[in-house]
């Protein structure tokens, strides 16, 4: 059997998921001042007569991290970064513990600039004296040659408890991006360390011995030994386990707006050919651009008890929510109250959505069952406009080659999937308004959840080969290689795949279910002196973000005998 | 927080799947490093620099400024419909207010295409630039336009297109054509009969160091846009000034083209040439992005940048002034010496043979101009390419006065069917492109 469970900012969804189908849910209020009790409840409700050691996977998503970002409670680190020519790295400073130091690379790695060590060991010093168990170390273009990094780290290792190096996170480029990523890897580390190995220890004691996994932006999840390597790769990881639950119910030729919608927002996504659209860079939290990768989401502050107000005769809501609605003992109005007052809520206080509902009424000079219905038709439009602008933004990304710009596929969604609290009530409305077809998705209440138990292991590698050079590298995962000088595109793209197939395989993944994918490759010509002296080739593989084999969104059930 | 003080956009098109053959310096290469250290940079994550989607132009958009041999499909990619789409889609963003300044990081280039095209020169097919400015003309009713060409190769292109244009202020500062491709540029080359002095040339000689081009940029160009007051400023970007550029003599850091693009405020940069692929164009474009944001640029060096090498030698520097000064000349002369220039009444003729190195097509043209005091002139060009191939090509100038257009279309009409396989009329009043047929 498997678990799913989301934490949400309202609530924390669970599900119990075996080769029937959905076991049982349960949702419980978020503790945010206490996520392990949270966790710990929600689990404890949804195995209540349940036998522990049957549970054989068990996927969390938590708002952990995020929460720490978005409420500004990192811990301090400190960072040392080496960036020689270019914007001055002053202007990237995190935290009050940053140093630059000398040192430099070029764009394909070579040496323009050697560290300063002494200078290094100085500042490790200084580290020390500061207290600081955890030090972040970047320099541009560490993913073509890591050798500065590496020496970083073990220069500064003897000073700290644990370094830190930008290098591993991604193989994509960006020195800004790449500080970001690696101060946040080192300032959440302790704290998501304490928190899943004291939930680890506790499940143990219940009698469920498997490792955590924890879901990640991207749609996939990593087993808790990864997630210590990279635990900022837990960040934002909400959206995308909505994302995944509906993701077995997108068809696979046509394209799909998923809308989550929940109290005080609405999240949505697009689902193309049945894979989720991911991001072009990496998440953008608080103030910080990291390297994440992330599912493609957009957030809007309307929900099911988004403040709804007249504005100059018209109807605004959100982007705040003040509490629940009014017809839940709330104090304003909301679009919940606007269905109670049409009838299509289940309970609630209808009596007191009316009243709640007058002044917003006579601000429109109408009645208060039609002004329900406009509250309601804005809400959808509201949400709406904003997944148009989504993809809108992703139409718009930049193409660099002219094969790229002759396919200029444009995505548009011809099928609505919703999700989320209020589903049902909007799924309704918003038929009426979308031009195609308008579903739920099965159990809408709990899908997060579900997409947590069921989302794949998924990581990707970016490969960079010189022949000339006869080198082949992937920074991040440690390997560097000599290639013959005639290694061509088909020869890396193996390398590639080869690699991507280990790393899911550390991360967690099953080895009989694997599926890979290169999703970038490109091979150029060096000419030097109008001769061609070899190829520069890039390759970057991925696991497809996707559902665990065996799982049959027709029957819902789930045919895998060793889950 | 680094925030660009100029609102800048960048279409960013390498074109990574285009070349003229594998060897040859305009290949899918090119662009690869600029991308790479623009990327690590992380340029376009800076609050106020903005990644536009390069848009395509139409058949028509090149119409409105060449005459293709036969059409334009014959003589472009559609690589070229997506670079000049992409200086068009800077244009249309700065006029739209959307951004303040933009640079197109485009290949192919185009500042060597004529306004006929028989083929490629100089890498160019068609004049990217010369279709952003006509259409911005077209659809925002801009009028007077200045080019400011910083390529270390004459843009002899751009001038042919507008020699005959007195609201098109160009002016190219190249290496001296006597020791560098296409071969002119000479100061003597100062506009038609109807546009003496709005084409400037600036020819400076091997060796010259930011210092020179500096020192141009100052004493020349600024004072020189000041007094012409054009609406737009474009800056035809080449790179290939750079010390380490391997078809070119000139000695031009990647700093000292920052400090240029922080002095020429160009509304519009467009990348020409450039062929130092890894040592100075990841650096050079990095800096003119910065420039043009507003973006302190005072950390960015070459990895083997050393100042004291790049000292300009006296005798450069004496020549470098004495140019400067000559062009001024002409500049403050410039309605004088229209009257030595028309020495008759009526029309003025040139006849020249233009060579096409890249298609190795030999060109000959006899251009006829309408001399005119109300606009820019009728204008008639018979063309044989030694392909054989021989057409007509009659231009209405955009604001033409009645007798020009009333000549153009005379010429166009009476045209000999029998002497000529094509016959095109480009109307810039209507905004058309006719082909006589029988
Ligand atoms: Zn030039
Ligand atoms: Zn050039
Ligand atoms: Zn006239």
């Amino acid at each position: 059997m498997i678990i799913g469970l989301d934490v949400g900012g309202t609530h924390t969804d669970a599900v119990l998921f075996g080769s029937h189908g959905l076991a049982r849910d349960v949702k419980v209020p978020t503790d945010p001042d206490n996520l392990y009790e949270t966790v710990l409840t929600a689990l404890d409700r949804l195995l209540e007569n349940q036998k522990a050691r049957d549970v054989k996977r068990l996927v969390l998503s938590t708002t952990l991290a995020t929460n720490m970002v978005v409420q500004n409670t990192l811990p301090p680190v400190a960072m040392v970064v080496s960036g020689g020519p270019g914007i001055d790295p002053e202007h990237f400073r995190v935290g009050e513990h940053y140093y630059v130091v000398p040192g430099a690379l070029d764009h394909s790695g070579r040496e323009i600039e050697p560290l300063d060590e002494a200078q290094v060991k100085e500042i490790g010093e200084k580290i020390r004296a500061a207290g600081l168990p955890y030090v972040g170390v970047v320099s541009k273009f560490s993913v073509r040659n890591p050798t500065h990094e590496l020496r970083l780290a073990e220069v500064l290792a003897p000073f700290v408890e644990r370094v830190f190096m930008g290098h591993p996170l991604s193989g994509v480029l960006s020195f800004p991006r790449r500080i970001a990523t690696t101060y946040l890897n080192a300032a959440v580390f302790p704290v998501h360390r304490d928190f899943f190995s004291a939930v680890q220890e506790t499940l143990a004691k219940k009698g469920i011995g498997v490792p955590i996994r924890i879901l990640k932006p991207d749609g996939g999840n990593m087993n808790m030994a990864s997630s210590l390597t990279y635990p900022a790769q837990t960040i934002l990881s909400g959206p995308s386990a909505s994302v995944m639950g509906a993701i077995a119910f997108a068809p696979q030729d046509r394209c799909c707006l998923v809308l989550d919608i929940g109290g005080t927002t609405t999240d949505m996504a697009v689902i193309l050919d049945g894979a989720p659209v991911l991001a072009a860079g990496g998440i953008e939290i608080g103030p910080y651009k990291t390297l994440i990768r992330a599912l493609q989401t957009r957030s809007i502050g309307v929900g099911g008890d988004s403040v709804v107000r007249v504005r100059d005769g018209r109807i605004s809501i959100g982007p705040d929510r003040l509490g629940r609605a009014l017809a839940y003992g709330g104090p304003l109005p909301t679009p919940t109250d606007a269905f109670c007052v049409l009838g299509m809520a289940d309970g609630g206080d209808r009596e007191r959505a009316e009243k709640g509902l007058l002044p917003i009424a006579e601000a429109l000079q109408t009645s208060v069952t039609e002004a329900a219905e406009r509250v309601f038709t804005e809400a959808c439009r509201e949400i709406l406009a904003a997944a148009q602008q989504m993809v809108n933004d992703i139409n718009s990304r930049p193409l660099y080659t002219v094969h790229e710009m002759h396919e200029g596929v444009r995505i548009q969604p011809d099928q609505l999937l919703v999700l989320g609290g209020p589903a049902r009530q909007f799924a309704d409305r918003l038929s009426s308004l979308f031009p195609g077809q308008v579903r739920t998705v099965p159990h809408w209440h709990v899908a997060n959840a579900i997409g947590c138990a069921l989302a794949r292991t998924t990581c990707e590698v970016t490969v960079y080969a010189d022949t000339a050079r006869q080198v082949v590298t992937a920074q991040g995962e440690g390997y560097h290689e000599k290639i013959p000088s005639g290694f061509e595109l088909k020869n890396i793209r193996e390398v590639a795949l080869d690699l991507v197939r280990k790393k899911a395989l550390a991360r967690g993944a099953n080895p009989e279910f694997v599926q890979t994918e290169v999703i970038e490759e490109a091979q150029f010509n060096m000419v030097r002196g109008f001769y061609t002296v070899g190829k520069n080739i890039r390759v970057r593989a991925q696991v497809k973000p996707g559902l665990i084999h065996g799982y049959d969104p027709v029957s819902e059930t789930l045919n895998r005998s060793d889950l | 927080m680094l925030r660009a003080t100029h609102k800048t956009g960048l279409v960013f098109f390498p074109a990574f799947d285009w070349a003229i053959d594998p060897t040859h310096p305009e290949r899918e290469e090119r662009l690869l490093y600029t991308q790479d250290q623009v990327f690590e940079e992380g340029l376009l994550d800076i609050d106020g620099i903005v990644e536009l989607k390069s848009d395509l132009v139409t058949i028509k958009d090149i119409q409105r400024v060449h005459f293709c041999v036969p059409d334009p499909w014959a003589v472009i990619t559609e690589s070229h419909l997506i670079s000049a789409g992409g200086a068009k889609t800077i244009g249309m963003a700065v006029l739209d207010g959307t951004i303040e300044r933009g640079f197109a990081l485009v290949r192919p280039p185009g500042h060597h295409a004529n306004r006929v095209v028989h083929g490629a020169r100089g890498f160019c097919n068609i004049n990217i630039e010369a279709i952003m400015i006509e259409y911005l003309r077209r659809a925002y009713g801009i009028d007077r336009v200045a080019i400011v060409d910083t390529d270390c190769h004459h843009g002899d292109g751009t001038q042919d297109i507008y020699w005959h244009d007195p609201d098109t202020l160009f002016i190219s500062i190249h290496q001296d054509g006597r020791t560098l491709y296409p071969g002119s540029g000479f100061l003597n080359e100062f506009g038609g009969p109807n546009a003496c002095g709005t084409t400037i040339n600036l020819p400076l000689p091997p060796e010259t160091c930011d210092e020179g081009f500096l020192y141009a940029i100052e004493k020349v160009v600024l004072p020189i846009l000041d007094e012409f007051k054009p609406q737009l400023i474009i800056n035809s970007a080449g790179q290939d000034n750079h010390y380490s550029d391997p078809i070119t003599n000139m000695s031009f850091s990647a700093r000292g083209y920052a400090q240029l693009t922080s002095l020429l405020k160009a509304d519009i940069a467009v990348l020409e040439g450039g062929y130092a692929i890894e040592g100075a164009l990841p650096y050079v474009n990095a800096g003119i992005i910065m420039a043009m944001a507003g973006l302190d640029y005072s950390h960015l060096r070459e990895p083997d940048y050393n100042p004291d090498r790049l000292r300009q030698d006296a005798d450069v520097t004496r020549t470098i002034e004495k140019t400067c000064n000559y062009a001024l000349e002409i500049w403050r002369k410039r309605s004088s010496i229209i009257h030595t220039v028309r020495q008759k009444s009526g029309c003025a003729e040139r006849q020249r043979q233009i060579f096409y190195d890249t298609d190795n097509i030999l060109e000959t043209q006899q251009e006829q101009i309408r001399i005119c005091d109300d606009c820019a002139g009728a204008l008639r060009i018979d063309s044989v390419s030694d392909r054989g191939v021989r057409i007509l090509g009659v231009q209405v100038p955009r604001k033409a006065c009645q007798a020009c257009i009333d000549q153009a279309r005379h010429w166009y009409e009476d045209a000999d069917r029998n002497v000529y396989r094509h016959i095109f009329l480009q109307d810039r009043v209507k905004d058309q492109y006719l082909e006589r047929k029988i």
